[in-house]
């Protein structure tokens, strides 16, 4: 049976007056990928920032399992080029890490090699992939990732859902992850959750695509991410004909 | 010889102390951005001597205790999150400058030296002062040695070292804490002017050739010791204020540092 990891209740966020977040209930259970998709402005990242206690709710509630360990990936990371760091020496940093946990990170995320780069000089897919290994480094039982394929160029991409893929299937833990790349998720999630400021829609990929307002929130973008997409080489053989079919809908 | 008197080497020794504290302590004001934040804490550090002065407690531990108050202070408003931060440190830095300014001018019948607390007065460092300065360096290293790793954790991403459990907001506020009483301590040497500059050109000088966050303390305290020796010995010789003839060998040190470094690449 599968354990839940964190509940959110009503959780409603005001900024200056503005609700970011109105109302949100949200769940994550042990070893389920749960993907948060959305508009820009939506409250997805502070949705994630929420769950995770960098900030406290207006009003509602997060419960996290008592004593959970979670790894985080933010949605920018910038190293200054102030500050001389190694990956190795940034993946250090987390507190009980060990050398031989580094080098399994390292090895896990196919980067090794970068292990004596200065963190500075790192490419964009090269620098998600040391933010990755951080955050496995110290075995988490939830994953949160904001937006993780951020800098990494289209081929990368996919290659960097599925290694998400394998790390949960590898480590058994539930993974919260922002993305607004919807129609690579999809493949890859098992439980969407659609925000706009509240939740418009949840439920598996499935479901999902025939929901009246994922088609509103997505419908219009479909024949664009298409186009997209279609440059991508994967195994997803359903995906094509419900975005064929997204795309009547939506017309 | 002159560089061989006491009093000269009273200088030196406690020139070296302050360079030992100041490398790693200026690391992490550089990395954290910080710079304005010691000049508000030596701007501060006036009114410190006037409380010092009016209520006849130890002017260091005075400077402290205002530098750390304010640290305090600047950290919950700045949660407030109305007012940026270095809005905040230019209201702070004079304001306490002319409260301390203000305060001064009440104390009657004690003439302080104004020009000794603004330059620093390192010549006149007695066997007492010595002894004050050497504690607090030893108790800022062993501080910093102990909240280095965690420090270092929030400086470089605070969202992350909190998702893993690490509290940024209590190794800022322990690390403003020292930077106040490193303040206190340096002020002597170089003065309220240039006590910044003893905190950020050695780590900047040493950023050039370091590659990791330890080896660029270490080097800031090579730079520091440099500065501090070359600039006592060549105020003793050429009659020139200590002070900036220490920031001066500093500024040279960091001048060459960089053009090496961009002469390697």
């Amino acid at each position: 049976m599968s354990e839940t990891l964190v509940t959110a209740r009503g959780v409603t966020v005001v900024r200056d007056g503005r609700a970011i977040l109105d109302n949100v209930d949200l769940e994550v259970r042990d070893g389920e990928i749960v993907t948060i998709i959305g508009p820009n402005g939506g409250g997805k990242t502070t949705l994630l920032k929420a769950v995770l206690g960098l900030l406290a709710p207006t009003s509602g509630s997060v419960e996290r399992r008592r004593n959970l360990r979670m790894g985080y990936v933010p949605q920018r990371f910038v190293p200054d080029r102030g500050l001389p760091l190694t990956a190795r020496r940034f993946l250090a940093l987390a507190p009980g890490a060990r050398s031989e946990d580094c080098d399994r990170a390292l090895h896990e995320m196919g980067a090794e090699s970068l292990a004596d780069a200065q963190l500075a000089t790192l490419s964009g897919g090269e620098l998600q992939r040391i933010l990755l290994a951080r955050a496995l480094l110290r075995k988490p039982e939830l994953l949160l990732l904001d937006e993780p394929t951020q800098g990494v160029d289209l081929g990368g991409e996919q290659d960097l859902y599925e290694l998400i893929t394998t790390v949960r299937d590898r480590h058994a833990c539930g993974v919260l992850m922002v993305s607004h790349h919807v129609h690579v998720v999809m493949g890859t999630t098992d439980r969407v959750v659609c925000l706009n400021r509240y939740v418009t829609c949840s439920g598996r990929p499935t479901e999902i695509r025939r929901d009246r307002e994922y088609l509103k929130l997505f419908g219009e973008n479909a024949a664009a991410l298409l186009g997209v997409y279609a440059h991508h080489h994967h195994d997803h053989h359903d995906d094509a004909s419900v975005e064929a079919s997204a795309r009547q809908e939506a017309s | 010889m002159i560089l061989f008197e006491d009093f000269v080497l009273r200088a030196f020794a406690a020139g070296l102390a302050v360079a030992t504290v100041g490398g790693p302590i200026g690391c992490f004001v550089v990395w954290r951005r910080m710079a304005y934040f010691g000049d508000t804490m030596a701007h501060a550090a006036l009114l410190g001597v006037a409380l010092g002065l009016l209520a006849s407690a130890p002017i260091p531990a005075a400077i402290a205790l205002v530098g750390a108050v304010l640290a305090v202070a600047l950290t919950f408003l700045r949660r407030r999150g109305r007012t940026r931060t270095d809005t905040l440190l230019g209201i702070f830095a004079h304001a306490a400058l002319a409260t301390g300014l203000v305060a001064l001018s009440f104390i009657e019948g004690v003439r302080i030296d104004l020009m000794a607390y603004l330059f620093g007065d390192i010549l006149a460092v007695s066997q007492g002062d010595l002894a004050r300065i050497a504690t607090g360096a030893l108790l800022v290293l062993a501080v910093m040695a102990r909240i280095w790793r965690p420090l270092l954790s929030v400086t470089v991403n605070a969202e992350i070292a909190t998702a893993e459990g690490v509290p940024p907001l209590r190794y800022e506020l322990a690390f403003m804490i020292l930077i106040a009483v490193v303040v206190a301590v340096a002020i002597q040497i170089v003065g309220i002017l240039l006590v910044t500059a003893m905190l950020v050109l050695p780590a900047a000088a040493a950023r050039e050739f370091a590659r990791t966050p330890e080896g660029m303390a270490a080097g800031a305290v090579v730079v520091g010791a440099l500065a501090v020796a070359g600039g006592i010995a060549g105020s003793v010789q050429f009659d020139t204020p200590v002070g900036p003839s220490v920031v001066l060998v500093a500024f040279a040190v960091f001048l060459l540092a960089v053009a090496a470094a961009s002469l390697k690449r």
